[in-house]
């Protein structure tokens, strides 16, 4: 099962929260944009994915298993 | 442009147009009305008239969604709230780009990792104001709660030695600025009435006081390193002839605009969550007992404040459902804007309002009633709906404090009910929003009575004690 990470870039306000929580896997630039490092991470990721997708505070984060 | 499907039917108007050939009496005297009828009527799409001006009004999780998802070039901010100039000033712009918001954010003071300071700070205004407390005495909500934000704010925002020369004054002519946001001001934000009068007196007032604050600081040596605030940093800008970059008008533009946003919101909220947990009482009790539990280990209400409090925020956001702060909002359409079906004209103002859309009978259950537990267990109302559950509205333009804002709601909230007992100080049904003015507040008055707790934090009485 591959965990994917997929961004509402229209709500994403660049909180810098999902950074806080997965800094392998977020990454804001200086001017707050949002890079996602891997958009696939490995399964041992995943508790800290799912916490950043569950206090962002936007829910710009959208998880999928495929 | 995009093409936009002609044959689509612009936004159906609303009955009951005024004498005045316009909706805009009625939206001065009971908007809320105004915009429920405007959802029976014509539904999640309808429009009322603002003076000569057609609002499309919008309610319901299809319209608001493609109203919070549009890109500022289709639905655009800045023009939208002509009752705010007056009161930031000239070229004191109401708000930035939404790539400008991202960037102020990240730099700035509401960043997730200065919240730890603010609650600090925070926490020691309120033990400030409750040191004026008696033993049992009663307070004005409104006057208290309004007091109370204009130090939080600017303490945390601007920084701790400007808030220093704040006096209660500051906050009294703060509300004259709130109270100068008539919808008249849609018609002429320099019209004859008293409450524009008193506006642009306030304001006067304000530039004045903080003049006299920049040219005191400016006497002072400059302070090094984390002593400098904002107020430093605005003076050590110069002009490549000596002089300040900044005026002091325009300072104070700057400090208004900073403050307004986080201002009359966080009060309002302040004075609802705790009125709906006195109409509440088990609401109340579970409140209190969270707060118990949680303080028990002796640590501070800032260092509490950042942890989960499930209950406690379970009661503000649902007094933030039921009286939103801010009722309606507002853009102006820059090219024709389809929307569920209906294509709102260019140079139309669109609005969305959190005031109807947070009591949709589908998306909340019994919505007109306060339920803290809708967002308890497994219950989570406001994320089932994101689209309707917007009382700091959505999408691009979400309100960029809501972090701060719930932040300092839970601080206040937990120090007062930790340390005190309160009661409604007049009938529970004539607490009220007074809905005269664009920026809601509660009309005066908002008495409530206060006692000091009895017991310590763990539920022992003071009796045993002594054992």
């Amino acid at each position: 099962m591959t965990l994917r990470i997929e961004i509402d870039r229209d709500l994403c306000q660049g909180h810098g929260v999902c950074e806080g929580e997965a800094p392998e896997v977020f990454e804001l630039s200086k001017k707050g944009e949002l890079t996602v490092l891997r958009p696939e991470p490995d399964e041992s990721l995943r508790p800290q994915v799912e916490a950043a997708a569950k206090y962002c505070p936007t829910r710009a984060i959208k998880l999928l298993s495929d | 442009m995009t093409a936009i499907e002609t044959n689509l039917p612009t936004p159906a108007m609303v009955s009951g147009v005024g004498a005045d050939g316009s909706h805009l009496q009625e939206l001065r005297t009971d908007p809320i009305g105004l915009m429920e009828r405007v959802r029976t009527e014509c539904g999640g799409v309808g429009a009322f008239l603002l003076a000569d001006r057609p609002v499309a009004l919008l309610s319901g999780a299809e319209a608001n969604e493609a109203y919070f998802r549009a890109p500022e070039d289709v639905l655009d901010q800045a023009e939208a709230y002509p009752f705010m100039k007056p009161v930031f000033g000239e070229g004191v712009v109401f708000d930035a780009s939404a790539e400008r918001r991202r960037e102020m954010m990240h730099n700035q003071a509401l960043r997730d990792k200065f919240m730890r300071g603010h609650a600090e700070k925070i926490s020691a205004e309120i033990d400030r104001m409750c040191a004026k407390f008696n033993a049992t005495g009663e307070f004005e909500m409104l006057d208290w709660f309004a007091e109370l934000t204009i130090y939080t704010s600017t303490t945390c925002l601007i920084g701790p030695r400007f808030r220093e020369e704040l006096t209660p004054q500051f906050a009294e002519l703060f509300h004259d600025l709130e109270k100068g946001t008539d919808a008249l001001a849609f018609v002429d934000p320099y019209m004859d009435i008293e409450s524009f009068h008193r506006r642009d007196a306030a304001r006067a007032e304000l530039v004045e006081l903080i003049d006299a604050i920049l040219t005191k600081r400016l006497a002072e040596p400059p302070p090094e390193g984390d002593d400098r605030d904002l107020v430093d940093v605005l003076l050590s800008l110069k002009n490549p002839d000596g002089s300040l970059m900044f005026s002091a008008d325009y300072v104070t533009g700057m400090f208004i605009s900073m403050m307004f946003a986080g201002h009359h919101t966080t009060s309002t909220t302040l004075s609802w969550t705790l009125i709906e947990l006195l109409r509440n009482p088990d609401s109340l009790a579970a409140v209190v007992e969270e707060l118990d539990e949680l303080y028990a280990d002796g640590r501070s209400a800032s260092y509490q404040a950042l942890r989960e409090m499930p209950r406690t925020e379970a009661a503000i956001k649902e007094a933030l459902r039921l009286h939103p702060p801010l009722i309606l909002l507002l853009r102006v359409a820059k090219v024709p804007f389809e929307v569920a079906g209906h294509v709102v004209p260019e140079g139309w103002l669109v609005g969305a309002t959190p005031a109807v859309s947070n009591r949709i009978a589908e998306s909340f259950v019994d919505a007109d009633r306060y339920d803290p537990t809708r967002y308890l267990d497994d219950r989570h109302e406001d994320l089932d709906n994101p689209w309707n559950w917007i009382p700091f509205g959505a999408g691009r333009h979400r309100c960029v404090g809501a972090q701060f804002a719930m932040m300092q709601l839970k601080v206040i909230l937990s120090v007062l009910l930790k340390d005190w007992t309160f009661e409604l100080g007049q009938p529970a049904e004539s607490y009220v929003n007074d809905h005269s003015k664009m920026v809601v507040q509660m009309s005066r008055p908002t008495t409530v009575k206060y006692r000091k707790r009895e017991a310590p934090a763990d539920g022992v009485p003071e009796t045993g004690a002594s054992q």
